[in-house]
């Protein structure tokens, strides 16, 4: 199979692993200890099938970027470093009823309001403030609850994995340093490669898909990536300290291959805890769906905006499939992937279950993002998974050393596209060439089989950190 | 002597921080962290006192820096200087005093948001201390 690039199994290893890529990628990620951390977590017991790169991968932490492990239930581990430290960090899309005519000569001032309004939260905190007995709420309930509370209303959650809300959150769980770190947060968006986008439905490839999506040509749509903040930062630290404290450190060949089995008491916790911090994601998104429809309506009084959907990056899950012939459930391991169900999953919601759920991969700064459909053939291959971004290629040391911040933003301006940033650097270090060729990834993809492409959105307004 | 470096690496921050003991070298990696962060010359405006343990070196080099990035998080406190840094070997424990500003005062480019376990390392190489670590960006 093309792109199919598999490392058989060494000692220790318990399955084979994986690495979905061209030969161009994955020549560029042998320099970078990518296959190396494939195969560590293939030592990891109760791993089920491969250990999993998908084409966006990098190297990580103990896990790679871009991988995808599934483990057994009674065998099987659950590790805060295969989810990562940003847990539920993910992609929600918003679209409007505007195109891009109503846009035309608005830009500027758009561009504007939107990055007063929406705060990106580094060492400033946010202005959305509440008590710490409302915060677990919000950990337990999600988007579900600030829905209840008058943020939003029911569909932003039907439209959002897991509805919004992972129903197994313990708040009790979540240390009061956790919540200290996140609950003057909810509804920013933080930096690094964390962004609010503005972008134009540029080319339709599945009309019939498009429309069950409610996607047109011409269309005005939002892009949103971040995650559970300094919340889920901590929680992951505290059950990587928890479970060297039970397990000791000394049987893996990474340290942050930490893990607990499944069915232990500490498994269970860190799976409540990091639902917690999953959800407390979810609200983060609500509240940023919120201040968007009030900035929106200030420029275009008839401006409607709806969730298209909201995907998942960092998260362990439950999931069924057929393994050997069996219908198993598993715990899969997401982390820098995007979860890809074909037609039929009861997962998806409703309006989208005759056609597979919206897969949504971002591009870099000024390049295209994409809108693909999740497929039956990605459960079989990746459990149910599908890339997360174009990945990055370059370091941010070598980024400042050969980029020079002007060009990129010349290079915006050229394109069209108005960028807001709060630092030099931060463009510097996000620039496109840090990244790989989306295009070529998104092809990758398709080709593979694990997600279709729907449609082609181009940026007009980004917004980072 | 050089305070801290930065290297390579594809999505993260990877640094060393040197010194000619070992809280020097902790001094100075609370630096390298926070030049992560932001660019800006920050005031010393305000004075937090910590104290922090761990299981070994290693550990306790982790949950000292995550100090600074809970000082970040709950209240928008950003270190400028670390003064009267006191480990103790044997049990793994720390004390220092953070004096700094808060982050409005601040152009900031870069959320850390982690210290992680990548690639550490305490190590005394003659008689030099160096510390590596990675940081999730």
């Amino acid at each position: 199979m093309k792109n199919r690039n598999v490392i058989e199994k060494e000692e220790g290893m318990n399955v084979p692993g994986v690495v979905y890529a061209s030969k161009k990628i994955f020549n560029e990620i042998k320099g970078d200890k990518t296959i190396e951390q494939v195969k560590n977590v293939a030592k990891l017991p109760g791993i089920v099938g491969e250990s999993i790169a998908l084409p966006d991968c990098h190297r990580g932490y103990g896990f790679p970027i871009g991988g995808v492990a599934a483990f057994d239930l009674k065998k099987g581990v659950i590790s805060p470093g295969g989810v990562g430290y940003d847990i539920n960090c993910g992609v929600l899309l918003l679209k409007t009823n505007l195109t891009s005519k109503d846009l035309i000569g608005k830009e500027k001032m758009l561009a504007d309001a939107l990055e007063k309004k929406i705060p990106s939260g580094v060492g400033r905190g946010s202005p959305f403030q509440v008590s710490y007995k409302e915060f677990d709420q919000i950990l337990e309930k999600g988007s579900q609850y600030l829905v209840e509370k008058g943020y939003g209303m029911k569909e932003d959650y039907l439209f959002c994995e897991e509805e919004g809300c992972m129903k197994e959150a313990d708040a009790s769980l979540v240390s009061d340093r956790a919540k200290k770190r996140g609950i003057g947060q909810l509804g920013t968006i933080g930096a690094g490669n964390h962004f609010l986008d503005v972008l134009e439905v540029e080319k339709i490839f599945d009309k019939k898909i498009a429309k069950v999506f409610g996607l047109k040509k011409n269309q005005i749509v939002i892009l949103v990536h971040c995650g559970s903040r300094g919340l889920g930062h901590q929680v992951a630290s505290d059950y990587i300290k928890k479970m060297e404290e039970e397990y000791g450190i000394k049987k893996f060949p990474d340290r942050e291959l930490i893990c607990a089995p499944i069915n232990s008491k500490l498994g269970k916790e860190y799976f409540s805890a990091m639902s917690a911090a999953a959800n407390f994601a979810f609200a983060n998104k609500q509240i940023i769906i919120h201040w968007l429809r009030e900035e929106f309506i200030n420029h275009f009084s008839k401006s409607k905006i709806e969730v298209l959907y909201q995907v998942c990056h960092n998260i362990a899950k439950f999931e069924e499939y057929v393994i050997d012939g069996k219908k198993t459930k598993v715990c899969v391991h997401r982390k820098g992937a995007t979860r890809s169900f074909g037609p039929g999953r009861i997962e998806i919601p409703k309006e989208y279950r005759k056609v597979g759920q919206p897969v949504l991969i971002p591009g870099s700064m000024g390049t295209a993002s994409y809108v693909l459909v999740g497929t039956k053939k990605s459960e079989k291959l990746t459990f149910g998974s599908s890339v997360h971004g174009a990945g990055r290629v370059m370091s941010r040391t070598e980024a400042v050393k050969t980029i020079k911040g002007e060009n990129t933003k010349k290079r915006l301006i050229f394109q069209n596209i108005i960028l807001r940033s709060g630092s030099d650097q931060l463009i510097i270090e996000e620039s496109p060439e840090v990244y790989k060729n989306i295009d070529e990834v998104v092809d990758i993809v398709e080709n593979l089989g694990i997600s279709k492409k729907v449609a082609k959105l181009k940026p007009k307004i980004v917004l980072i950190g | 002597m050089l305070k801290f470096k930065f290297f390579s690496h594809t999505a993260d921050i990877k640094f060393r921080a040197y010194g000619k003991n070992i809280e020097e070298s902790f001094e100075n990696s609370v630096y390298a962290l926070i030049k992560s962060i932001s660019n800006s010359k920050i005031e010393e405006s305000k004075k937090i006192k910590i104290k922090v343990s761990g299981k070994d070196m290693e550990s306790l080099l982790y949950n000292f820096l995550e100090e600074v990035l809970y000082l970040i998080d709950s209240k928008n406190f950003f270190v400028s200087k670390v003064r009267n840094i006191k480990i103790n070997k044997k049990v793994f424990n720390l004390s220092a005093e953070f004096s700094g500003d808060l982050g409005k005062n601040l152009k900031i480019f870069s959320h850390v948001k982690a210290i992680t376990y990548d690639e550490m390392f305490v190590k005394k190489i003659k008689e030099k201390w160096i510390i590596q670590v990675v940081l999730d960006v």
